[in-house]
């Protein structure tokens, strides 16, 4: 999927997250700022990972501020982010890459 | 070498501080010490005043030195003026290598950091660090080491004249021209003044600070004249709306209202809950519910509680109003009514040597039926962390956890299973400060486990069938199942801190934070 514009998901809630994604140079690039990042920083940095590549998005620059989301929260405002980016508002595919 | 909590206590440390590693909770039982005094420098002259004109003075007169340790206490709580006022007075003289021995420090005191980074301040001896302190520790600023003692521990301390105070500094909400000292009444009321007691006995030089000079004798006293070196009258000794808070709303989160009904439920079917019974609680949501739930079961039953101690609240004072608890015996007043309540002749307010010392021949502690601690983090050798938050910083104090755990018949830690992400109930706490040993009932919103050392109290609740009880591990892997197991947090060699065990062995050591790896 192909990032158009730059588009937000999310809050700065506790246990919440705010994925902002733009368009990219050809490359995922990502700025993750967590509360756990000492704890969970590899595991976030994995579902975010995840989460594109299901998307089929190879270029977008991504950020993220995490205040102790799970990792459905995370998945969930990442897919969100970038379904409003590529101006995706109906049809979505659930239970297709969106599992 | 390895204690018996399993925690590494690097040799170095040990030779450094001179502490033998963390060895069970009885191991200094019964074993002889000789108590330490001070120099004391007698006043026999009529005509001598003990009045001084300003801080600087004061501490001119105390021989105020490079190295030396100074001493104040937390009663005015987030509202204190005091430390930061002496300390920034102790910087402009110039002063350096300063030990400052704290009972706690916290957001009151964030202007201290810089005094850390210059060398003034180079070791620190507190319950615990709150603010930015803690953070500055941590982040392996301060040069010397952190020493995170029990209220209990510290009183230990200066006892065995392992911490030798050179000039305390008492804030003192009324005091007269000669140093009768009273925790109740003036500007800046707090209603008690327990920590400072043992500084009174110990410390070489005694400093009372008030802003309320009252005629003599200021009296009853609290802290006599007899120990007080010097008075300074200052403007402002803290900021009263900051000391005490209004009694906390009764909680409407369920979460905490289901942990204090499996807490009641917990204490009201286990058998020490008997006419007489002796109870200890904190301020927390959920331990203000469970209070106020225990006594209409209490009503209903026709039982009332012997004495109830600690840092006190207003549900405990209202049970002392309601005549259900015999006496109440303060060590520290959280809201304002519990200041006010004070008048009431079975309000009574004791030492924290009196309340928690291991060191002398038996505390109120010992005589506890039962304490609610909360905890940041349990592990499932039900050791208890109350000073380093999930993420390797300090950001806690010891207070009386410890001492009270070890002490109750039966210990009962609430603590819900997650705080945000953040699991609770885990494989190892980040840092031991309560051993598993004292710690018999883990409550948290998804059930209740019970150390299996304590068969009895399972028993108990099994036959009572009053509340879900699972294992420590079955909590635990209920958390991770929700929020992922967490990588261990990476810390630096440095060793920062050190926890100290009541008895003055190291429970464990607190690490220099490392930033976490970018990727």
């Amino acid at each position: 999927m192909e990032i158009k514009k730059a588009a937000v998901a999310g809050t700065l809630e506790s246990s919440d997250c705010m994925v902002t994604v733009e368009p990219g140079e050809g490359e995922i690039t990502l700025d993750l700022d967590s509360a756990v990042i000492r704890q969970y920083g590899k595991q976030i940095r994995k579902v975010i990972g995840e989460t594109l590549k299901r998307l089929d998005v190879t270029s977008a620059k991504v950020t993220v501020v995490d205040k102790g989301a799970l990792d459905c929260t995370i998945k969930a405002r990442v897919e969100c982010a970038v379904y409003r980016s590529a101006d995706v508002r109906d049809g979505l595919p659930w239970g297709g890459v969106i599992v | 070498m390895k204690n018996a909590v399993g925690r590494e206590i690097p040799e170095e440390i040990l030779k450094a501080t001179g502490k033998e590693p963390f060895q069970g909770n009885n191991y200094k039982n019964g074993v002889p010490f000789r108590r330490q005094g001070p120099l004391i420098r007698p006043v026999m002259d009529n005509e001598h005043s003990k009045l001084v004109k300003d801080i600087h003075e004061a501490l001119v007169k105390c021989h105020a030195h490079s190295g030396m340790t100074v001493s104040f206490h937390h009663h005015f709580r987030e509202g204190d003026l005091i430390v930061c006022m002496v300390m920034k007075e102790i910087q402009k003289m110039g002063l350096k290598n300063i030990t400052l021995a704290a009972t706690s420090l916290g957001k009151a005191h964030d202007d201290l950091v810089p005094m850390i980074e210059d060398g003034t301040i180079t070791r620190i001896e507190a319950s615990g660090v709150r603010g930015k302190i803690g953070r500055a520790i941590s982040e392996g600023k301060l040069k010397g080491l952190a020493i995170m003692r029990s209220h209990g521990g510290r009183v230990r301390s200066l006892v065995t004249g392992e911490t030798k105070v050179d000039i305390a500094f008492i804030g003192a909400p009324t005091s007269d021209d000669y140093g009768n000292l009273r925790g109740i009444g003036g500007k800046t009321n707090c209603g008690v003044l327990s920590y400072s007691h043992v500084d009174g006995d110990c410390a070489e030089y005694v400093v009372a600070i008030t802003d309320c000079l009252v005629p003599f004798p200021n009296f009853p006293a609290h802290i006599s004249m007899t120990k007080v070196d010097y008075v300074c009258v200052v403007d402002a000794i803290g900021i009263p709306e900051k000391i005490a808070t209004g009694a906390a709303k009764p909680t409407t989160d369920q979460r905490k209202l289901m942990m204090a009904e499996y807490c009641t439920q917990v204490v009201v079917n286990t058998p020490y809950f008997k006419d007489g019974f002796s109870y200890q609680t904190g301020v927390g949501g959920a331990s203000i519910a469970s209070t106020i739930s225990l006594t209409r079961i209490m009503k209903e039953r026709g039982i009332k509680m012997g004495f109830g101690v600690g840092g006190l609240t207003k549900p405990m004072c209202d049970l002392l109003d309601m005549g259900m608890v015999r006496v109440l015996l303060d060590t520290q007043a959280f809201d304002l009514d519990t200041v006010s309540n004070v008048i009431n002749p079975a309000h009574h307010r004791i030492t924290a040597g009196a309340y928690a010392n291991p060191f002398n021949k038996g505390a109120f502690v010992n005589r506890l039926d039962y304490v609610i601690l909360a905890s940041l983090e349990v592990d499932v050798h039900f050791n208890c962390n109350v000073v380093v938050g999930s993420d390797g910083v300090i950001t806690g104090a010891q207070g009386g956890h410890p001492d009270t755990a070890q002490g109750a018949k039966c210990t009962i830690v609430i603590c819900p299973l997650l705080q945000g992400r953040i699991p609770a109930i885990c494989s190892e706490v980040t840092t031991v400060t309560t051993p598993g040993e004292s710690v018999d009932i883990v409550v948290t919103d998804y059930g209740v486990a019970v150390n299996p050392n304590r068969h009895d109290l399972l028993e108990a609740l099994q036959k009572a069938d009053c509340v879900p009880l699972k294992t420590i591990e079955e909590l635990r892997d209920i958390a991770y199942s929700i929020v992922g197991e967490p990588e261990p947090v990476q810390f630096g060699d440095r060793i920062v801190g050190i926890i100290e065990a009541r008895d003055g062995t190291i429970m464990d050591v607190v690490r220099q934070v490392k930033d976490p790896d970018p990727e």
